[in-house]
């Protein structure tokens, strides 16, 4: 098994208040790993230090490491632009840009320049295709992606993120703004997208993570009180906040 | 509680629901009437004047032979060269302040606060350090130019206001959305935040030209001139506009150059109709392509 990323002592901070506490993780390849625990824990926080979204909020600093294929996520001279395209997002509401369908697909790559024009009907496709959303949008590609459900409109930001090939999919509470029939579908879905690449969730649903994800953490007030085998995780914790939090006595 | 009691208060209060009704509609009809009064009284008395060797003839020291031609020729320049100056300029000062400086730095407090102030300046004072700086300073003289400088720095804080304002208004998921697929800063201002952000833009800035081309009294003081027999051909002549050569006019006693000054006054609402609905059919036809 090999690890994707691996977190070492990482600490974060706005202003003066810390977020996150020394965490310790290793993202397994190909796996999904689910990060649960009540709001404001900081497990969106975590997520957004592996894409350094955390750049574009002033008075945020990061300490630590992030290891990212033998790369320093952390470190201040390395290429964010590089790094948000091999390290893709989808976010808590679906954000489509006010644009085709196709536009959006292409908005990553056209403005990277580093697909040629002629392919770029065929990425449309295989993104498409990936989010299992071609069938649905196919003869539409040029109305504006408003014109889609919430459902659809999630799974079109998720073919925009795979577009740039990345290698990694942050995921950060994708199905919190959608109906039981479109998470159901997301679902799927990334059963689908883990073979080919690791995903990182964040979910405000202990049953979404318990269904779909190979690893789970579980935050508390900044700090990673347990992470292992979401099955270990959820029949066996070793923490008592855990098993206090999964079997709903608070949070 | 009486029955009795209970009705009348709900009588009171459906009568003090009517009452203010009628006062804040007893309001804007005021306004409405004031306009529609001057509106009215201009048409009375400069229709009669308005022909078309009126629109292509110099003026005159005789009112039925006086035409605007210089002061139209003259508006559409300064107001042509002002909005070149101070658009870039001032939706170029909004993508700074919005998406590039550090909100917390004092700089940038410093900035907002006076941009806010600057919008409340006296146009006569932008009038007096056009003077200054441009025509006498910088030795561009009494011309076209200085003319569209001053009356962009007249304007440049509306057109930063309100390009903020729009720019403000695209929401930071897009943004986030943009950034997250590893687009740079200056892509995705080119990318999704200026499309979004053109319609306010657009508005903001042609409602902020409509007032430029209103204005007299800083134009006064950098040199207009009140009465010429030319036509300008180049941003250093020496020009006069439609309000100046308006205020000309009423100036005069005779009872003929008051028609022909309410004619002018007639052409220049037909100017400002057309670059307000201008601003209206840009503001439609940006806001379909978006939505």
């Amino acid at each position: 098994m090999t690890n994707k990323i691996k977190v070492e002592h990482l600490d974060f901070y706005y202003g003066n208040f810390q977020a996150l506490k020394d965490i310790n993780m290793d993202i397994h390849q190909n796996k999904i790993t689910a990060l649960i625990g009540p709001s404001g824990c900081g497990k969106s926080t975590f997520i957004k230090t592996m894409n350094r979204m955390f750049d574009l909020i002033d008075g945020t600093k990061a300490t630590g490491s992030i290891s990212f294929d033998g790369t320093e996520l952390l470190d201040k001279n390395l290429d964010v632009v590089q790094l948000r395209k091999r390290i893709g997002m989808v976010f808590q509401k679906p954000n489509p840009f006010p644009k085709s369908i196709e536009e959006n697909v292409l908005y990553g790559v056209k403005r990277h320049g580093d697909v040629p024009k002629s392919e770029w009907d065929e990425l449309v496709k295989t993104s498409l295709k990936k989010a299992s959303l071609w069938t649905e949008v196919e003869h539409k590609l040029n109305q504006s992606a408003f014109s889609l459900s919430g459902g659809q409109q999630q799974r079109l930001c998720i073919a925009r993120a795979l577009a740039t090939k990345p290698e990694v999919l942050l995921m950060d509470e994708p199905t919190s703004a959608l109906d039981p029939i479109a998470t159901a579908k997301i679902e799927e879905l990334l059963e689908e997208l883990k073979k080919e690449y690791t995903v990182i969730i964040v979910t405000h649903s202990m049953q979404q993570a318990a269904r779909i994800s190979d690893y789970t953490g579980f935050f508390l007030n900044g700090e990673l009180i347990e992470f292992g085998l979401t099955k270990t995780v959820f029949s066996n914790p070793t923490d008592k906040r855990t098993e206090d939090y999964i079997t709903g006595r608070f949070g | 509680m009486g029955k009795t009691s209970k009705r009348r208060r709900l009588a009171q209060r459906l009568f003090l629901n009517k009452f203010f009704e009628y006062l804040f509609l007893a309001a804007i009809l005021l306004s409405i009437s004031v306009l529609l009064i001057l509106v009215g009284d201009v048409l009375r008395k400069g229709l009669g004047s308005l022909d078309w060797s009126f629109i292509t003839s110099m003026p005159s020291s005789r009112p039925e032979r006086a035409g605007i031609l210089p002061a139209l020729l003259g508006t559409l320049w300064v107001i042509g060269l002002t909005a070149l100056i101070s658009i870039p300029v001032g939706v170029g000062t909004a993508i700074y302040l919005e998406e590039y400086a550090n909100k917390r730095s004092w700089f940038f407090r410093i900035m907002n606060i006076n941009i806010g102030n600057l919008a409340g300046v006296p146009s006569i004072v932008y009038g007096i350090l056009g003077l200054t700086v441009f025509v006498q300073l910088l030795k561009i003289g009494p011309t076209i130019l200085a003319g569209a400088l001053t009356l962009s720095l007249l304007i440049l804080p509306v057109i930063i206001v309100s390009s903020v304002e729009a720019i403000k208004a695209v929401p930071s998921s897009v943004k986030e959305g943009s950034y997250a697929l590893g687009v740079s800063r200056w892509r995705t201002i080119t990318g999704v935040i200026l499309p979004m952000a053109l319609p306010g833009i657009l508005t903001g800035s042609i409602l902020a030209l409509s007032r430029a081309m209103g204005e007299a009294a800083p134009l006064i003081m950098v040199g207009a001139v009140g009465f010429v027999t030319f036509l300008p051909d180049g941003i250093l002549d020496r020009y006069t506009l439609l309000p100046m050569l308006i205020y000309n006019w009423t100036s005069r006693p005779q009872d003929a150059f008051a028609q022909i000054a309410a004619a002018g006054i007639i052409v220049m609402m037909i100017l400002l109709l057309i670059t307000n609905i201008t601003a209206i059919l840009l503001r439609r036809k940006t806001q379909n392509r978006v939505e």
